[in-house]
């Protein structure tokens, strides 16, 4: 695969800074988000000429949102994979762009979980619609999504013996990075998160259990929220914006849990090495890192996967506040706070590029100075079951 | 009219509020899952083998995942197992889930070689973490017309 490097770049970002929206309905917090970008960007609605949409408005929602928006694009992507699917756009938009087929492409979503009160990780999971083999084979079980997260966990604790404390410090980093985001501090006031002020590794573990092993304070947070990204040609890059954020290099995978597979290690040890391969970058030389953290665990096992300790080691990585963007050692992990403690409003992956070039452009609320690259992790459906990884390394430059 | 359609509504009512307390069951027509069911009746845990690579299959399916395929053998399990990960479901939405929490859940490694999701049950003395590795066998819950295969820890 040829190199992307400057030929992609990401150059306008927006994330709606309310996590109870109110006042607009889904596509319109996705219009209003992608104007928002495109201002970010310095382009206009009529530049748009790829479309990507991962169907949060059902199954023909890109043509919705064409419709709403008056968007009339060259190239339309609604490619569904769950949380994880705008790093997959990303993905596309990056192959659609540096083969010509269009200039300039917009991510936008836009959700109401919170208003609309889902409950998306115990809620009851039971599939709508006609039978499948695989809902007919899981449905009698009442595994709620938290729950195949637990099971991931407790294997991960079983072979390597890995604790709840140290699953814990995912969401102390989070916390902490949220404390210094003023959109993150409203929302944990406003979503009612009882305790919402920095955690320590004994508040964690002292949360009420949800599925063992996993701990109220090891689940994100369920908000309304929305957000859009901008990527564009080089040339336009170029032109339009005083720091591009670069494409360097794109992974995608699928997994499940098959016969006898080691449910510890997930699609993201397929997408990361793709992706770090074609940008020619090894994790090490990564002062960022967004992660998809549904769970804390999701964050442990993508750390490994993805190449930053080995399989079995994310226990002792995590440890000593390896993650927070003031202690070196490693990457700083999810700066705004997260969905353990900022935005998870159903599919977080769009707020994950969203950060990672804030910290590439220098403007986020927990900046590390001088950063250069950042690696994207979106995990996407149920980790521990079905499951998608995108993997999208950005460059400053 | 008026007074019929009341007492059909109340007869809904009646039913969705009974159904509502008991285990969701697979629905039907489902062709891949069908036979497999079907033999639950008779108390026989089935997973297919592919007939052209010999590579164990489980969920079943029209299909080969290793080779594709087309024709798959149904074989019966003894029943006996590994767990492979556990956990205890705490929270749930729902309402028979709801009544029935905390329970736990499994990936059972059967010795045949096909991972299944299912219910541990008669487990109170252990924890989702002292269950993993611990040997199953399986134990069924009747149904009208299937009956649905649990696991409960067995002496080793
Ligand atoms: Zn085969």
């Amino acid at each position: 695969m040829p190199g992307l490097e400057s030929s992609v770049a990401i150059a306008g970002i927006y994330e709606y800074p309310k996590r109870l929206v109110g006042d607009l309905s889904v596509l319109g917090i996705k219009a209003v988000c992608a104007q928002a970008a495109l201002d970010d960007a310095g382009l206009a609605w009529a530049d748009v000429d790829g479309l990507y949409d991962a169907g949060e408005t059902g199954l023909l929602g890109v043509l919705e949102f064409a419709e709403y928006t008056g968007i009339s694009p060259r190239v339309i992507d609604a490619t569904a994979v769950g949380g994880s699917s705008f790093e997959f756009h990303v993905a596309h938009a990056a192959r659609d762009i540096a083969a010509g087929r269009c200039n300039v492409a917009l991510l936008a979503y836009g959700s109401l979980a919170r208003s609309q009160g889902r409950a998306i990780g115990v809620g009851s999971r039971l599939s709508a619609g006609p039978p499948t083999a695989t809902s007919n084979m899981e449905d009698p079980y009442g595994l709620p999504l938290a729950g195949g997260y637990a099971l991931v966990a407790q294997r991960h604790m079983h072979q390597y013996g890995t604790t709840a404390e140290q699953l814990a410090e995912v969401a102390v980093a989070a916390r902490y990075h949220a404390l210094r985001n003023p959109d993150a501090r409203r929302a944990l006031a406003d979503l009612g998160i009882r305790r919402d002020g920095e955690l320590r590794v004994e508040d964690v573990v002292a949360s009420p259990l949800v599925a063992d092993p996993l701990h109220v304070l090891d689940c994100c947070l369920i908000s309304d929220g929305g957000g859009a990204v901008v990527l564009v040609s080089g040339s336009i890059a170029r032109s339009v914006r005083p720091r591009p954020v670069w494409v360097l290099g794109t992974g995608e995978a699928l997994a499940s849990n098959d016969n006898g597979g080691d449910l510890t290690s997930g699609a993201a040890a397929r997408s990361g090495p793709v992706a770090f391969q074609q940008a020619g970058l090894r994790p090490d030389e990564m002062e960022v890192a967004m992660l998809y953290d549904s769970f804390t665990i999701t964050v442990l096992t993508i750390l490994e996967d993805l190449g930053f300790c080995g399989k079995g080691e994310g226990g002792a990585y995590v440890e000593g506040g390896r993650l927070r963007f003031d202690v070196p050692g490693g990457p700083a992990v999810n700066t705004d706070g997260g969905g353990l403690s900022s935005n998870h409003p159903g599919m977080r992956g769009i707020f994950l590029l969203i950060e990672a070039v804030r910290q590439l452009r220098g403007q986020s609320t927990a900046q590390v100075a001088g950063a250069r690259h950042a690696v994207v992790h979106g995990c996407g459906s149920q980790l521990g079951g079905r499951h998608s990884g995108g993997t999208i390394i950005l460059g400053a430059r | 009219m008026a007074a019929k359609k009341t007492e059909q509504a109340e007869q809904a009512g009646q039913t969705e509020r009974t159904k509502q307390a008991e285990r969701p069951l697979p629905r039907f027509p489902e062709p891949d899952t069908a036979e497999f069911w079907r033999r639950t009746a008779a108390r026989q845990l089935t997973y297919q083998v592919c007939d052209q690579c010999s590579r164990v299959v489980f969920y079943p399916r029209a299909a080969c995942p290793a080779c594709g395929g087309r024709t798959l053998s149904l074989q019966v399990s003894a029943g006996l197992g590994t767990i492979y990960s556990a956990t205890l479901i705490r929270r749930a939405g729902h309402p028979y889930f709801l009544q029935r929490v905390p329970y736990f859940v499994a990936f059972i490694d059967l010795d045949e070689g096909f991972r299944m999701l299912s219910e541990v049950i008669h487990a109170a003395d252990h924890t989702a973490s002292s269950l993993v590795a611990k040997r199953v066998a399986v134990s069924w819950e009747e149904h009208s017309e299937l009956s649905i295969p649990l696991f409960r820890p067995i002496a080793t």
